[in-house]
């Protein structure tokens, strides 16, 4: 993260350092489960989805750790300003990071299943959607975690301002599966399953977006959730 | 952002400069004390906290050689002017100091001593005014009993808190408090802020603090002062999670000091 002045105590600057190298790993560890999940869900490689799924726990346990070393500065050191602002971003992005792991696993948890079902995998025409919101949903991530690397806030609301992209996306893709239901009643359970994989993604954009909230509050001290992205941009613009 | 402060100015410090001999210890300072809340002066040694301090209620004034200029107004009255009658501004402005600081008499004369010197009271009438400022400064039920005990017999926590019944004794409006628990173990120190926060309803408060976690939990408007100036005032909450200063973040994060 942004290069500051080191503390008198040399142990409290390498207990800041650890927490954010171990925070910037898990969002390394999360982005590549969701990108993991994406391939197995293509390519049907029941294998790959498996290794996601048991691998859940390597995120889970990041964030028990994170948060708990949060917690152990917090009682200790009694971080102020810019260190408290740090690690409460620190111990909020674990969360969403978290959640999105739970996304990865869920969607590696759907590409198994439709093995089991017998499909290599879904009908390309129904994963059509899937492949650019995956994508997307990636790019939001890296880029989130690079503006908290960097405490950057503009980076953070270009990101966060991509979010209703997505949100668009998916909901033409629940349109777009919508009709091939009415065309074939057959494929309604894995265009369920699909849309539900699409609902997934859509919400990893979102748990990124909330990672943007946060940076902006790190490098802003402004607590800016729930708020509509433009006003954000605007009111940072004012000062 | 709400602006600053929201209660009125009960002490209004203008262009204040502070001089010990040809050595400038306050350089133009201006601030608001806010009335009947809790303000913390913090920074690091010799920045001018204690300095500004004891302006308040002309504590210098004893010393030759100390001298301000620029204008300290209580409810709009300049305390520097040569016409201040300092024993009723020091009615007006009590301090509690560093180190507790009882009278070598009873616990009950401590209280006395100071009340009989501005309103002659009759016993009763002192009886109650004890007991009432025991009783404001939390130590009421531990000397109850032993009224004619000697000051100096009670703990240091105790003792400090006897000297904070001493200075509300004489219904002062504002209070002074200079380093209150730097001798005291935690648990007296915890029993000081609590009584310093029950105070806040009734007094004006400025406290010098070292202890920056003491300043963050008792205060509600925190100033920040460095090598004589006041670098930055603000809302206690808001200084010490998102200070507009760097020189601010850079102290109270531990980068300097």
């Amino acid at each position: 993260m942004a290069e500051v002045d080191p503390h008198i105590s040399h142990r409290f600057d390498e207990e800041l350092q650890e927490i954010r190298a171990m925070v910037l790993a898990m969002g390394n560890l999360v982005e590549e489960q969701i990108a993991n999940a994406i391939q197995a869900l293509q390519t049907g490689d029941s294998a790959l989805a498996r290794e996601i799924i048991s691998r859940d726990y390597e995120v889970n346990n990041y964030e028990v750790h994170i948060e708990e070393e949060c917690i152990g500065i917090i009682a200790r050191q009694q971080p102020a300003a810019g260190d408290l602002r740090l690690v409460m971003t620190i111990i909020k992005t674990v969360a969403d990071l978290e959640r999105m792991g739970d996304k990865a696993a869920k969607i590696a948890d759907m590409a198994l299943a439709m093995v089991h079902d017998g499909l290599r995998s879904a009908s390309p025409a129904l994963l059509r959607d899937i492949d650019s919101m995956a994508k997307y949903a990636l790019d939001m991530l890296r880029r989130a975690m690079d503006a908290l690397a960097r405490a950057d806030a503009e980076a953070a609301i270009e990101v966060a301002k991509g979010d209703e992209m997505l949100n668009q996306e998916y909901r033409s893709a629940m349109r777009r599966l919508i009709t091939y239901m009415l065309e074939d009643p057959r494929i309604i359970t894995q265009a369920i399953d699909v849309l539900f994989i699409a609902k997934a993604i859509e919400r990893i954009g979102d748990h990124a977006r909330n990672i943007c909230d946060h940076v902006i509050y790190l490098a802003k001290g402004k607590n800016v959730r729930h708020l509509p992205i433009e006003q954000v941009a605007e009111s940072l613009q004012r000062e | 952002m709400s602006a600053l402060p929201i209660s009125a100015a009960k002490i209004s410090v203008r262009n204040l400069d502070f001089f010990y001999g040809d050595n400038q210890a306050l350089k133009d300072i201006r601030l608001d004390i806010p009335e009947r809340q809790i303000t913390a002066f913090i920074g690091p040694s010799g920045c001018g906290k204690t300095t500004l301090l004891r302006v308040f209620n002309r504590m210098y004034s004893l010393y030759p050689g100390q001298r301000a200029s620029g204008d300290v107004l209580l409810d709009n009255e300049n305390i520097l002017s040569t016409q201040m009658d300092l024993n009723r501004l020091r009615a007006r402005v009590g301090m509690v100091f560093q180190a507790p600081t009882p009278f070598p008499m009873s616990i009950y004369d401590n209280i006395a001593f100071g009340v009989r010197r501005h309103e002659p009271l009759r016993r009763t009438q002192m009886d109650e005014r004890v007991e009432q400022s025991l009783r404001q400064a939390a130590l009421w039920d531990e000397v109850k009993d032993n009224l004619k005990g000697s000051g100096l017999g009670l703990s240091g926590g105790q003792q400090q808190r006897l000297c904070i019944a001493r200075a509300v004794a004489v219904k002062p409006e504002v209070i002074l408090l200079d380093e209150p628990t730097s001798a005291l173990d935690p648990i007296a120190t915890l029993k000081i802020e609590e009584l310093v926060n029950e105070l806040r309803d009734q007094f004006t408060i400025v406290i010098v603090t070292h202890n920056m976690q003491q300043a963050a939990r008792v205060s509600d408007y925190t100033a920040f002062m460095y090598l004589g100036e006041m670098v930055e005032f603000g809302h206690t909450n808001q200084l010490f999670t998102n200070p507009g200063k760097k020189q601010t973040e850079d102290y109270i994060t531990g980068r300097f000091g």
